[in-house]
């Protein structure tokens, strides 16, 4: 457990590794959320001109979040008779299992990092990028579980349609980080951050090399894969409001539904912390060295995860849906040759510089 | 014979019933409606899928028939307009002026010019409102949740100004026949004036929000498109006609209700036919109709806003039909009156109806994507269809 | 104007009339006399124009179908009304569509002209909140040989105006008619309806089924005899200025 779990925080934190760990995967994932969810809200209800979830509470409707628990928890938890009992209530704790596991290998600081040990001074898995996309991944069997054990025929097709999605949109997904990796030289991504903390951009370090900057292109495709991996418009066909009422959630209430919806926006900001690791240099901040560090980390991380979600719910809350046919042809005749010729290019210079 | 030849007739339907077999992946009945968002209330579609490709579609209506053919033998002809007015529930207002005119005519009533003015200028509001419901709403058939929010916004303006005018939000009730029930309030058209101005800016930011956006475009250019004559052979009417580039508006060219050839104003139409012409005609009538009002306002004549009318409404015998361009297209009343103070019979002529029936040919062969598009580009209001 | 993809036109007066098939051509200015005439009065109804315009339109009308087809017509409001025979009932909606340019299809309707009978039968112990119709049986424009009728109106998108409403007789015993689906598709709705509104037969009607009503319902609505539940069972509440009821406000306390 120790050396999957450790820790190599300032001072004497070492002892209190346990604790350390609660606070690491459980409070900062859930605050991290119900902060960027009451951020994201409040853009979106500013930006459609909305009444209501502005109006609870009194200033900006703070109340807004929390009465939307209360309502959630209250609600009665509705099985469909026809459904898969076992696995319907287990899917939603799926999808949300495979949002947390990924915030695993963020790294909020030199030193903060949950998962993985030390070489070589930098801390985290290996194959962290490797491993978030992996488990990122899982989520869609959960959604495949919904929809399918709902028996209800709008739930099978979004779950149908999910799956379709999720499976053309993870190849553009990695092949736009790939080119990070090369560049990078590593799929760790503490040692992907210190890459572009450390680099320079024509011998000038100011701010580092963040990669948004050498991989614009794979900054685009990453944020547009994403965009389709987190089922958001204009990618939503799987929960399609207006044309499966919503899809693989459809018979999901309360708490359940819930689930759903933290699943939803806990994996908009892990994604949002992939993107803001691999091409703005995550945690890291010019100015800002040594101890220090550690502290100001989580706080820049998280202000670039917001600036992130803030680009990924603009588009949300733009766009209209894509058809199923035309989101398919956007990945495999235009991302994914994009994103090869991005492999290609990185590879080239690579080798070239 | 020998043992390959083998009798085509017996062979060839087994080896198809064998290959049908092993290629066959059934047919999916999928109910869209009678509740779903897509369908403005209870309007029932059932939709045969092959995949996601429907084959055949069976709109499946009256879940919300109210019988009014039936209902208005049983009122005097002021108690009717209660009824129609739940009709087309989102422009109230533009229900009621064919049945007034209607009965005005049987009974040889001229309203005065005012009273056409405030009635023109109050059909036109229903329209914007109910277009700008449409331009929201639209967007969110297509996917996108601010388009709506933004619709249901706008829409507040007009619908206020309609509850200042006549003390109804949705039902105004407010045509009498000979005129209407009062005059405009005290700084009504200075108010009018500064919301048609707010009117015409929140067609712009639908037209950058949604017309133009590339995502738009894709899902909708093309999408059910209606041949001009079979859309004329089917009672399409309104918008949808004129977006398959049919020049033909009632307001223009049917009979003169209302003073519109007083003022100048446009018709327009698209030649494409599809969902997004349906959108754009729509946009542009919104515009239309807010610069109308603005001209309405300024050529507003004084005078009475009733005509002499006797006290116990009976209307000669006689027939009459009358039709005006509604905000969903033709909406026209056949009377029948035997000389009572209540008709003996009114055939409603609802443009949903018409509208909605050629549903089933243009769903044909289209993804269930698409067909929330076409739905919501026709544009129905379930009363408008049911009745 | 067909090239161009938008067509939008300035408004130019009051428009064509049946009389000349031609349309007026777009960009006309606005008339600034007519404008100015109708100041005083907005509608105004021209009668002896329209009759011409009518004599015109029922002479080509009769030319199409066939002067025996035609039994009797009339104006109502400003439409021309025509009887027709039965039997003349789909060529005349072929006429119409393909020679006379009335591409649109209005509606098609069935009418019962049987006298409204009293809520709550001759003794008119019921509702009288209703308007007291006439108790004989008369008929509308262009007559008809008895109570049932099913009368349809088309229109047109290139004349435009004016639309012509076509009336047919149908024998009470029997009442079948043939079905326009095959001319205007619209008329498939139009004629479930009438069908179980008034249990006219359609026939050649692809499939006549209910279509607001539940498919086990029982009896057409439309038709005066049946009667309208709600009133039987007690008035209007929204009544106002109407006597008491005699016997009612002993019996049921009045509402």
């Amino acid at each position: 457990m120790s050396h999957l779990l450790a820790i190599d925080l300032p001072g004497g934190w070492q002892t209190t590794l346990g604790i350390k760990t609660l606070i690491v995967m459980g409070l900062i994932p859930v605050g991290a959320l119900v902060l960027g969810y009451t951020f994201l809200l409040k853009m979106m209800s500013h930006m459609q001109s909305r009444v209501g979830p502005m109006d609870p509470g009194g200033f900006h409707g703070w109340f807004q979040l929390i009465g939307d628990g209360i309502k959630f928890i209250q609600k009665e938890d509705i099985i469909p008779a026809g459904a898969d009992k076992r696995v319907f209530k287990m899917a939603p704790a799926v999808v949300v299992m495979s949002t947390f596991l990924m915030f695993v290998v963020l790294p909020a600081g030199p030193n903060a990092v949950v998962a993985g040990s030390i070489h070589n001074g930098i801390g985290g898995i290996d194959v962290g990028i490797f491993y978030a996309l992996a488990v990122s991944s899982l989520s869609v069997i959960g959604v495949l579980m919904a929809g399918w054990a709902s028996s209800n025929k709008y739930a099978l097709i979004g779950a149908l349609r999910a799956a379709a999605q999720l499976i053309a949109y993870e190849l553009p997904l990695v092949l736009a980080v790939v080119g990070v990796v090369v560049q990078a030289g590593t799929m760790n991504l503490q040692g992907i951050v210190f890459a572009q903390r450390d680099g320079e951009i024509f011998g000038w370090g100011g701010i580092g090399s963040p990669y948004i900057l050498t991989q614009f292109v794979g900054f685009c495709l990453f944020m547009v894969a994403a965009q389709a991996e987190l089922t958001q418009p204009p990618f939503d066909m799987p929960v399609a409001e207006s044309e499966l009422v919503a899809g693989y959630m459809v018979e999901y209430t309360g708490f359940r539904f819930l689930f759903f919806f933290i699943g939803e926006f806990g994996t908009a900001f892990v994604y949002a912390g992939l993107a803001a690791t691999l091409f703005l240099g995550g945690w890291s901040i010019p100015g800002v060295e040594g101890e220090i560090a550690n502290w100001v980390g989580p706080l820049v991380l998280f202000a670039k995860i917001m600036f992130v979600a803030f680009l990924m719910f603009w588009a949300r809350f733009s766009y209209p849906r894509l058809r199923e046919d035309q989101l398919q042809s956007l990945a495999w005749k235009w991302m994914i040759p994009i994103s090869l010729i991005n492999i290609l290019v990185t590879g080239a210079l690579k080798v070239a510089l | 014979m020998t043992a390959f030849d083998v009798d085509p007739k017996l062979y060839s339907p087994l080896a198809d019933s064998h290959l049908n077999v092993e290629l066959d992946t059934g047919d999916m009945v999928l109910n869209i409606g009678p509740q779903h968002p897509a369908t403005h209330g209870t309007f029932r579609l059932v939709v045969r899928l092959d995949g996601e490709r429907v084959i055949k579609a069976d709109p499946v209506i009256g879940y919300m028939h109210r019988g009014y053919e039936k209902l208005t033998e049983y009122r005097t002809y002021p108690q009717v307009t209660t009824l129609i007015n739940r009709i087309d529930w989102l422009s109230s207002f533009a229900n009621e002026v064919p049945f007034i005119a209607a009965a005005e005519q049987l009974m040889g009533i001229e309203a005065p010019p005012r009273a056409l003015y405030i009635r023109t200028i109050l059909t036109e509001m229903a329209r914007i409102s109910t277009f700008l419901l449409f331009l929201g709403e639209m967007g969110l058939q297509v996917g996108a949740i601010t388009p709506a929010f933004l619709g249901f916004r706008d829409r507040e303006y007009p619908l206020n100004l309609i509850e200042s005018a006549t003390g109804g939000r949705f039902h105004p009730n407010f045509n009498r026949i000979g005129g209407i029930k009062d005059d405009l309030p005290w700084g009504w058209i200075a108010e009018c004036r500064n919301t048609m101005r707010k009117m015409l800016d929140s067609c712009d930011i639908f037209e950058d929000l949604v017309l133009g956006n590339p995502i738009f475009q894709a899902r909708t250019r093309g999408i059910g498109i209606i041949p001009a004559e079979l859309g004329a052979a089917y009672g399409v009417s309104g918008s949808n006609i004129r977006a398959s580039g049919v020049d033909w508006d009632l307001r223009r060219d049917g009979e003169p209700l209302l003073p519109y050839n007083e003022i100048d104003w446009k018709v327009w139409t698209h030649q494409d036919g599809d969902s997004y012409a349906r959108y754009w005609v729509r946009l542009q009538e919104t515009r239309e109709s807010a610069r109308m009002i603005l001209h309405l306002l300024d050529q507003m004549p004084s005078g009475p806003i009733m005509a002499k009318v006797p006290r116990i409404i009976k209307v000669p015998q006689g027939e009459t039909y009358v039709a005006a361009e509604n905000p969903l297209g033709e909406m026209g009343y056949y009377i029948i009156s035997k000389g009572a103070t209540g008709p003996f019979r009114v055939k409603i002529r609802t443009a949903s109806f018409s509208n909605v029936s050629i549903m089933p040919w243009l769903l044909q062969g289209i993804y269930v994507p698409d067909v929330i598009t076409v739905l919501a580009s026709l544009y129905f209001i379930l009363g408008d269809i049911d009745k | 104007m067909k090239t161009r993809p938008i067509v939008g036109r300035a408004k130019a007066g009051n428009r064509s009339s049946l009389a000349s098939d031609e349309i007026t051509s777009p960009g006309d200015a606005v008339d600034q006399d007519s404008v100015a005439d109708q100041d005083s009065a907005v509608v105004t109804i021209d009668v002896a124009e329209l009759s011409a315009e009518h004599a015109d339109l029922l002479a080509r009308f009769t030319g199409e179908v066939g002067a025996d087809a035609v039994i009797e017509s009339g104006v109502a409001g400003r439409e021309l009304v025509v009887r027709i025979e039965p039997a003349a009932w789909v060529s005349a909606a072929l006429a119409c569509k393909t020679k006379l340019g009335f591409d649109y299809l209005g509606f098609v309707a069935g009418i019962d002209w049987l006298p409204t009978p009293a809520a709550g039968g001759d003794d008119a112990e019921g509702d009288t909140s209703a308007p007291v119709q006439p108790k004989d049986m008369t008929f509308g424009v262009a007559g008809s040989a008895g109570r049932f009728q099913v009368f349809a109106r088309v229109g047109s998108t290139k004349v435009a105006r004016y639309g012509i409403t076509l009336k047919a007789d149908l024998k009470e015993s029997a009442p079948h008619i043939d079905s326009w689906f095959s001319v205007y598709p619209g008329a498939d709705w139009h004629e479930r309806e009438c069908w179980e509104m008034y249990g006219f037969i359609f026939d050649g009607h692809p499939s006549l089924r209910h279509l607001y009503l539940p498919h086990e319902f029982e009896g057409f609505p439309l038709r005066k005899d049946f009667p309208l539940l709600a009133r039987e069972v007690k008035p209007w509440p929204g009544l106002v200025n109407v006597e008491a009821m005699p016997g009612v406000d002993d019996e049921e306390g009045g509402d």
